[in-house]
């Protein structure tokens, strides 16, 4: 592996099953091209997302998280986006208190069709976090991860 | 099926037809009911109309997403069979026990194998309009419907063979590289003639290309130039390099002789020796090539070329033998070659001219000449040649004698040039070579001097032939036209035969079977004896294909008539069909390329090539003028582009038999064709477009991408303009079609949504904004997006040739409100970029055609005539019609109609239940417990999507180096049979744990791995998936390492979740299989009927004392609305109230009312309470609320004040009352033969605001009623909108022609009821809104449409049962589109005008509707609760009720009797059955006491350490820790 002049950035995409991670699909699909930066973990909905698992992201060493959901007033589970919106402002007071910025997390909401908006909501969160740069948190967190894995390897 | 079945048993299967979501409905839901379905779909994909929309009204939801998950159950359902491709050709039989008969189309794609992975689409050189996106864009011939489709398959679109290929002896693929060359792809051109042609040199430069008079092409201008195609292409491949051919394998020990190396033989020889036999080939002459050698001259076909074709037939492998004549092929078999193929071909000897003087020194045939000027042996032709006869051969000839040193050359034709298989500038580059034509002529004699030729008698040829004293026939010749010629020598070219006489005479009586070749020897086979002859090289070709395949049969023992493969019909256009194909692309609008020629100069004085072949450019260019006519070129290139062997072009046609007890029609409707109303300009003007065609711009997956651009320039369209009824309520529709105004509004609001600054108008006649929530949109649309509505008809459209901006001509402004003037006022023109016709329901000729086949009765627009007792029905017992077939409808109503058809095809089938159904056999699960991880990982390539993109290798060996990774390895195609099979067997091999599959997307792929491993025993739980391809493949296709690093990501995350992965087991809890029914009207009733029939008890709950509800006030059915049909209301509820009672299974409970109901679906207990007090428990299964609802009472326009202001039901009592001496309920107070003027008023009361549904309808039927009966009298209905949907639309015409009046008010105008003593005079005053006028009228009895209304108590009903009911009081539905009859909470389900008013026929669908769902849950005996569920850790639970205040579906509560945290009482409990899985309560759970299971915080935090600090996870994993 090329050794960078920065490390790469990583940001975590909560998608909820229904729309945003098959927003995702179809932009494959599709073939839409948008930057590599996200890694997307697939929850049921966006409304299961707790506010420590969040903040534990970011702990690991996240750049920037983003919690994608069904349409507001389209939930799968009826209201889920809705109690994720809320806890995703919340968590972002929190971020402020500790000194980090709050632009490091978003919430997004966009349909199982709309794979433009993902692409683009891809590209938005990745030059956000660009122009934030490495997350202070991930100093402590992670060194290079393939020197570590290979010490692991049994 | 078992013959031992008792034969009055019915068939515990039925046939659904259509797979929208009606039919995928019904499917479902019998399915789950216990039957086995057979699901037909015309399409190549199920999902319907509803796939192409973009949003749904009125809740806005994403179409595409609250769909997929029904399109993955139903194609994944283990009992649900599908058809797709198919359709139904007849029914035999009768209800219970069906035959039904279909017509499988050929896909050309095997469903087993295809993989959905699009290398296929990849090289497809096809383009086609694409049907999904309504001709907006263009799809490849071979395609998926849409990016979801199911089955996740590709078809391929093609009419059948094209002409030039059905033309060709060889069945040269002629589109097909065409379609190739058209791209530039000369190559794979090039590949795909050596298909099926070993000498593509030969037959690009000489054949008498039967292709070119085929090529429909010609119905346009002329013939696509083939020959000169393929001619190109081979000199290109020349040019460029041929691929070298390598020697074949030999496979098969055999050994085969072929004698004579011509065309046959050496095609023969290939065939054979890519079979893997070992071939010798024998030739008598010096050279390869036979005729094409030896007959065709070197100006038409170059030695080299020729040479080249030869040279990689040997280069398979083939011993070739010159100079080695055989004249005893049996002699050969006995060497040891186990197969004789004579292939000799064409006679050297001469036959006679049959003219004196033919024994003359200086008389050859052309064929002898030909050979020797071939050969290079010497010949000499004089200076004045005469070649005599009708072929190529002589124009060959004379054109040889030429480049003799001929001077005169005289051609003697005995036909017309046109007659000729020969170019017309073929003939005329003869010509210009200065070579003398006569046509029509023929020989007469040779003049002779000294035995040598002298000169030539020649004679003009009349019509007809004559027979001449030696039995041959001649041409008739006209003696007057006799003329000589002095020649030199003559060259004769009467047409030459195969012989065999240069064998052996033992051989003199060979012969050979026409079809197989083969001769009474066994192993010897013949072509070119007196019947297998050929003409033209392409057909010895031909025979040289099937003397292989027949060789081939004999030698593998095969009986020979499996040699003929059968061949699809050739495609056949007339000149519409062809002319519709020439509009496709502007690029075929050109004109036939020639190839250039040698200059005449340098063509006489040599033997180089006289045709010089197409410049690249013309070659394009004409490959572009190809009409495609075959749709699919039959290229071939998907054939090798795919990496599952799936595609066979020669896949056939199926008749498919089935046993089914009842039949369901879903067929859906078609929009009707806009171009057919020329007034509006669609398909001459761009910018006017179809509502549907706007659907799919607007689909954020569409063509555009969401935007509205108008199609003319690709410009945002600001202007909008939205026409209503086009194709419904006109003079060739007297239906509504019911959903264009609310799909308008929707799109309209679309619109501005996307685009602010869009400027949207609907031009329309009433809105019919009639069902829940539409109203409010409606007004929405207006109030909130500033969408105008006009009320007026557009009578035409104009576009500005320059802009094409579009102009409408209206009356109007017609805007309603203050200052707005009279429509007659003036016409007004107005532009708009865009023009969207609303277009309406049809039912297309095929489905009318189905229905005609199956014997139901259909009206007479083909919608299938039912009844409004028997709403879904057919005419035919056991057959029901669905969704729009019936009638004009909305999602939500063909959801029901389906849902209820499966209820009643149930109930028919009820004794045959669970008997057909297939259950899931899996082995016994492994025990994992306490086992240490052993993750096996399958890396897919899907072909080039993700192999083409990442190093698959490189991943593969990332994986294989991860902990706790005992296998990685990686796979073409994971989700092929045999890949499958191969990750069974490493889960064995390896003892796997766990597995991970880095591939597609788990939404479509999961459920599919999850079985391959349970079905190894593991539980399916123990499983991840890596989406490298949709995530990451294919939108990182730029940067290959940047790709395959962040695949390595996700490849560790699915391991990090893998390794903290756990089993999970749903349990079974019992169930009861029976339900509980509150209402006791025709919608309680009609549930009750329904589920008893299916065979389950059902109580039956009635407040009243009687059964019947509301329907006791209905006395009058609804005239010419179904056709020919007379119903009266007091039938309907005479029969069910004694079929209720008579049931055995229904317990019926009157005076009573639920007091409370606990428990979970399967399993509910509830207390009825008489109104003497005495309570009674009932166990059930499943609820169904049918307590309907009341006509609104209230003092609105003085309703109770005076005793002629009536409402409609009182109203219709007094007709009832009139037309029938003794009434049922009361006796009349008033008369109705003394009124001479009625006047309705519509919007009564909370209608003003809130449409109401069924007023409308109602008041019609009154009037009509009451029209028939008194003439004399005047009617008028005040009314906004008149909104009677579908066929109510007709009494609306009806209406009109009986002389109604209608007067329209606006929305703020209502009218004033006044009266001077309460039975004093009536007066009605009201503003006309299209007058502008205010109207008196004095009736004798005015009638207020009083709406429907909650009825009493739903409120604490729906509190009681916890079931939410909106801001009016009506119950509240799960899901407004696709779950109508469902409340969130499982286990109770809604009917009737408990939802919203209704009318009887939809009140009784949508209560056999409720009775399927209940029955999905009755039919098992017991429900699996558990999987991935929230689950309460009561010890960490402080009982604070934030779970229960959350949940969406109210499922947690507070268990008091368990111990939560600090021992203290109390503590939540979620209910395993009844919890949905979202996991809200886990995410806001303040205590950490909830855990979604297979979503734990361990299991979602590992993933995201497995990407952040992946040193972290490998430390501690256990399976279930």
């Amino acid at each position: 592996m090329s050794v960078q002049a920065s490390p790469p950035l990583h940001i975590v995409a909560f998608c909820c099953h229904y729309c945003a991670y098959a927003a995702a699909d179809l932009a494959g699909v599709l073939r839409l091209q948008y930057p590599a930066t996200a890694r997307i973990v697939e929850i049921p909905c966006a409304g299961r997302l707790d506010a420590l698992e969040v903040l534990h992201t970011f702990e690991h060493g996240a750049d920037g998280v983003m919690v994608a959901g069904c349409l507001e007033g389209d939930c799968h589970f009826q209201s889920g986006n809705l109690n994720a919106k809320r806890r995703v402002d919340f968590i972002r007071g929190l971020l402020e208190q500790i000194g980090l910025e709050p632009e490091r997390l978003e919430m997004f909401n966009l349909s199982s069709a709309m794979a433009r908006r993902f692409a683009e909501i891809v590209e938005q969160m990745a030059s956000q976090i660009q122009a934030l740069g490495p997350s202070p948190l991930r100093k402590q967190a992670r060194s290079q991860p393939e020197t570590i894995m290979e010490s692991h390897t049994p | 099926m078992s013959e031992s079945r008792n034969p009055r048993q019915p068939t515990g299967a039925v046939l659904v037809v259509g797979g929208g979501i009606a039919g995928m409905q019904a499917s479902l839901d019998l399915a789950e009911q216990g039957f086995r379905v057979h699901l037909v779909e015309s399409k190549s994909a199920i999902g319907g109309h509803m796939a192409q929309l973009d949003k749904t009204f009125p809740t806005n939801d994403c179409a595409m997403c609250i769909m997929s998950p029904k399109l993955v159950e139903t194609g994944r359902h283990l009992n649900i069979d599908l058809y797709v491709d198919s359709e139904v050709v007849s029914l035999e039989g009768e209800v219970g026990r069906f035959v039904a008969k279909l017509h499988r189309k050929p896909r050309y794609v095997d469903l087993e194998r295809c993989v959905g992975c699009g290398d296929c689409e990849a090289v497809c050189p096809v383009s086609l309009p694409d049907i999904y996106n309504e001709q907006l864009t263009a799809r490849k011939a071979i395609y998926k419907l849409y990016p979801q489709a199911v089955p996740n398959a590709y078809a391929i679109e093609k009419l059948g063979v094209a002409p030039c290929r059905h033309a060709c002896p060889a069945d040269q693929r002629a589109q097909g590289y065409i379609a190739l060359i058209a791209q530039g792809r000369y190559r794979e051109a090039f590949r795909v003639i050596k298909e099926d042609n070993p000498f593509p040199s030969v037959c690009g430069r000489t054949c008498h290309h039967p292709c070119e008079g085929h090529c429909t092409r010609a119905l346009i201008d002329e013939a696509v130039s083939i020959m000169a195609l393929k001619r190109f292409v081979v000199d290109y491949a020349l040019a460029y390099g041929r691929e070298r051919v390598e020697p074949a394998a030999r496979t098969r020990p055999e050994w085969v002789a072929v004698v004579g190396a011509g065309p046959a033989g050496l095609t023969a020889a290939h065939d054979l020796a890519k079979l893997g036999y070992g071939v010798t080939v024998y030739e008598a002459l010096p050279v390869a090539g036979g005729m094409m050698r030896v007959g065709i001259p070197a100006h038409r076909l170059p030695k080299g070329v020729l040479q080249q074709d030869i040279d990689d037939i040997l280069a398979l492998g083939i011993n070739l033998k010159t100079n080695s004549p055989v004249d005893d092929p049996a002699a050969l078999l006995k060497e040891g070659y186990d197969a004789v193929c004579l292939a000799t071909g064409i006679s050297t000897r001469d036959r006679s001219l049959g003219v004196d003087g033919e024994q003359a020194e200086g008389v050859m045939s052309a064929a002898t000449f030909l050979r020797k000027v071939n050969l290079g042996e010497p010949v000499t032709v004089g200076e004045r040649v005469a070649v005599v006869g009708g072929g190529i051969t002589a124009l060959d000839a004379a054109a040889v004698a030429r480049r003799l040193g001929a001077r005169e050359v005289h051609l003697a034709l005995d036909r017309p040039r046109g007659e000729l298989p020969a170019y017309h500038w073929e003939m005329a580059a003869v010509e210009a070579e200065g070579i003398h034509l006569f046509e029509h002529t023929t020989l007469t004699r040779i003049l002779t001097q000294e035995g040598r030729v002298a000169g030539v008698e020649l004679a003009r040829t009349g019509k007809g032939m004559t027979v001449d004293e030696k039995g041959r026939r001649r041409p008739r010749v006209l003696p007057e036209t006799i003329f000589t010629l002095a020649v030199d020598t003559v060259i004769g070219t009467i047409g030459q035969q195969s012989d065999l006489s240069f064998l052996d005479p033992r051989f003199d009586e060979l012969e050979a079977d026409q079809d197989t070749l083969a001769s009474e020897i066994p192993g010897l086979f013949v072509v070119g004896g007196r019947k297998t002859g050929a003409s033209y090289i392409v057909e010895a070709i031909a025979l040289g294909h099937r003397v292989a395949r027949s060789i081939h049969a004999y030698l593998q023992g095969e009986s020979p008539g499996a040699i003929e493969e059968p061949r699809p019909s050739p495609v056949k256009l007339d000149r519409e069909q062809a002319t519709r194909l020439y509009a496709l692309d502007p690029a075929r609008a050109l004109p036939r390329q020639e190839p250039a020629l040698l200059p005449i100069e340098e063509r006489v004085t040599s033997f180089r090539e006289v045709v010089l072949g197409l410049t690249e450019r013309q070659a394009r260019a004409e490959a572009q003028r190809c009409l495609q006519c075959g749709l699919c070129a039959e290229c071939l290139e998907c054939v090798y582009a795919c990496g599952t062997d799936a595609i066979d072009h020669n896949m056939q046609p199926q008749e498919i038999e089935l046993e089914v007890g009842a039949v369901i029609l879903a067929p859906g409707y078609e929009a009707y064709r806009a171009e057919l109303s020329q007034e509006y300009g669609f398909g001459r003007y761009p910018n006017v477009i179809t509502s549907l065609q706007l659907e799919r711009l607007l689909s954020a997956s569409g063509p555009t991408e969401g935007h509205v651009l108008r199609p003319s320039d690709g410009r945002p369209a600001r202007k909008v303009a939205f026409l209503q009824c086009v194709g419904s309520r006109d003079q060739e529709h007297d239906y509504c079609s019911a959903v264009c105004c609310m799909y308008a509004a929707k799109e309209a609001i679309l619109i501005r949504e996307h685009d602010p600054q869009a400027e949207v108008r609907i031009f329309m006649m009433d809105v019919r904004a009639f069902s829940k929530g539409y109203e409010e949109y409606y007004r929405r649309a207006q109030e909130q997006y500033g969408i105008q509505f006009t009320r007026c008809r557009v009578s035409e459209i104009k576009e500005d040739p320059q802009t094409h901006e579009l102009i409408l001509r209206h009356a109007g402004p017609a805007l309603e409100g203050p200052g707005a003037r009279s429509a007659a006022e003036r016409m007004s023109e107005e532009r708009f970029d865009l023009v969207v016709l609303a277009v309406g329901m049809e039912i297309s000729p095929k489905v009318q055609e189905l229905g005609r086949r199956l014997g139901v009765e259909l009206d007479r627009y083909g919608f299938c005539a039912t009844t409004t007792f028997q709403p879904i029905e057919t005419s035919r017992p056991g057959i029901y019609a669905v969704g729009p077939f019936r009638e004009p409808k909305d999602i939500p109503e063909s959801v029901i109609d389906a849902s209820a058809a499966a209820a009643m095809a149930g109930g028919h089938l009820a004794a045959a239940r669970g008997l057909l159904t297939r259950e899931p056999s899996y082995p016994p699960e492994k025990d994992v417990t306490g086992e240490s991880p052993r993750a096996g990982i399958f890396v897919c390539h899907c072909g080039s999507n993700i192999a083409g993109y990442l190093d698959v290798q490189a991943l593969t060996a990332y994986a294989a180096s991860l902990p706790n990774v005992v296998h990685a390895e990686d796979l073409l195609y994971a989700c092929s049979q045999d890949s499958t099979a191969k990750i069974r067997e490493r889960i064995r091999e390896h003892n796997l744990n766990r597995v991970i599959v880095a591939s597609c997307t788990p939404l479509t792929h999961g459920p599919l791995f999850q079985d391959v491993i349970r079905a190894e025993g593991l539980n399916e739980h123990l499983f991840a998936m890596a989406n490298i391809r949709n995530h990451c493949s294919w939108v990182h296709s730029s940067d290959r390492a940047m790709a395959t690093e962040k695949a390595k990501d996700l490849i560790r995350m699915a391991l990090g979740r893998a390794l903290a992965l756990e089993p999970l087991h749903r349990q079974p809890t019992p169930i009861r299989q029976s339900a509980l029914v509150l209402g006791g009207g025709v919608a309680g009733m009609s549930a009750a009927l329904a589920i008893a029939e299916g065979g389950f008890e059902v109580d039956l709950v009635e407040r009243e004392a009687v059964l019947g509800g509301q329907l006791r006030q209905i006395h009058l059915g609804l005239p010419g609305v179904s056709e020919g049909e007379s119903a009266d209301p007091a039938d309907l509820l005479e029969d069910m109230i004694s079929r209720v009672e008579k049931h055995a299974s229904i317990q019926v409970h009157l005076e009573s009312e639920l007091v409370e109901s606990r428990g979970f679906a399967g399993n509910f207990t509830s207390l009825i309470e008489h109104r003497n007090g005495e309570r009674r428990e009932i166990d059930h299964g499943a609820t169904i609320v049918a307590i309907g609802g009341a006509e609104f009472r209230g003092d609105t326009y003085g309703y109770g004040t005076h005793d002629r202001i009536l409402t409609q039901r009182d109203f219709e009592a007094l007709l009832a009352a009139e037309m029938n001496p003794i009434p049922r309920d009361q006796g009349p107070s008033l008369e109705l033969k003394d009124v001479r003027q009625v006047v309705m008023i519509q919007c009564v009361g909370p209608a003003e605001t809130v449409c109401a549904r069924t007023c409308c309808t109602v008041t019609l039927k009154n009037a009509l009623h009451f029209k028939r009966r008194h003439p004399q009298a005047q009617v008028a209905i005040i009314h906004k909108d008149l909104r009677v949907y579908g066929f109510k639309e007709r009494l609306y015409r009806q209406a009109l022609d009986a002389g109604i009046l209608f007067i329209r008010r606006s929305n703020g105008e209502r009218p004033m009821v006044a009266f001077d003593h309460p039975e004093g005079i009536l007066s009605v005053q009201i503003l006309d809104a299209i007058l502008r006028e205010t109207i008196t009228l004095q009736p004798d009895l005015v009638v207020l449409s009083m709406p429907m209304v909650p009825a009493k108590g739903s409120r604490e009903l729906a509190s009681r049962l916890k079931v939410p009911v909106d801001m009016e009081g009506w119950f509240l539905e799960a899901h407004v589109k696709l779950r109508p009859v469902d409340f969130a909470s499982e286990g109770i389900f809604l009917a009737g005008a408990a939802h919203y008013p209704k009318l009887l026929d939809e009140s009784i669908v949508q209560a056999q509707a409720a009775a399927s769902r209940a029955m999905r849950l009755l039919a098992r005996e017991s429900v699996p609760t558990g999987g991935a569920i929230a689950r309460v850790d009561p010890s960490a639970c402080v009982a604070c009720l934030t779970c229960v205040r959350i949940c969406p579906y109210g499922v947690p509560r507070i268990d008091e009797s368990a111990v939560g945290a600090g021992g203290i009482q109390g503590a939540a409990y979620i209910e395993p059955s009844v919890c949905q899985g979202c996991g809200t309560c886990v995410g806001e759970c303040p205590a950490y006491a909830i855990e979604l299971l297979h979503y734990r915080h361990s299991q979602v935090e590992k993933e995201v350490i497995a990407l952040l600090r992946p040193e972290e996870i490998w430390t501690s994993s256990e399976v279930g820790s």
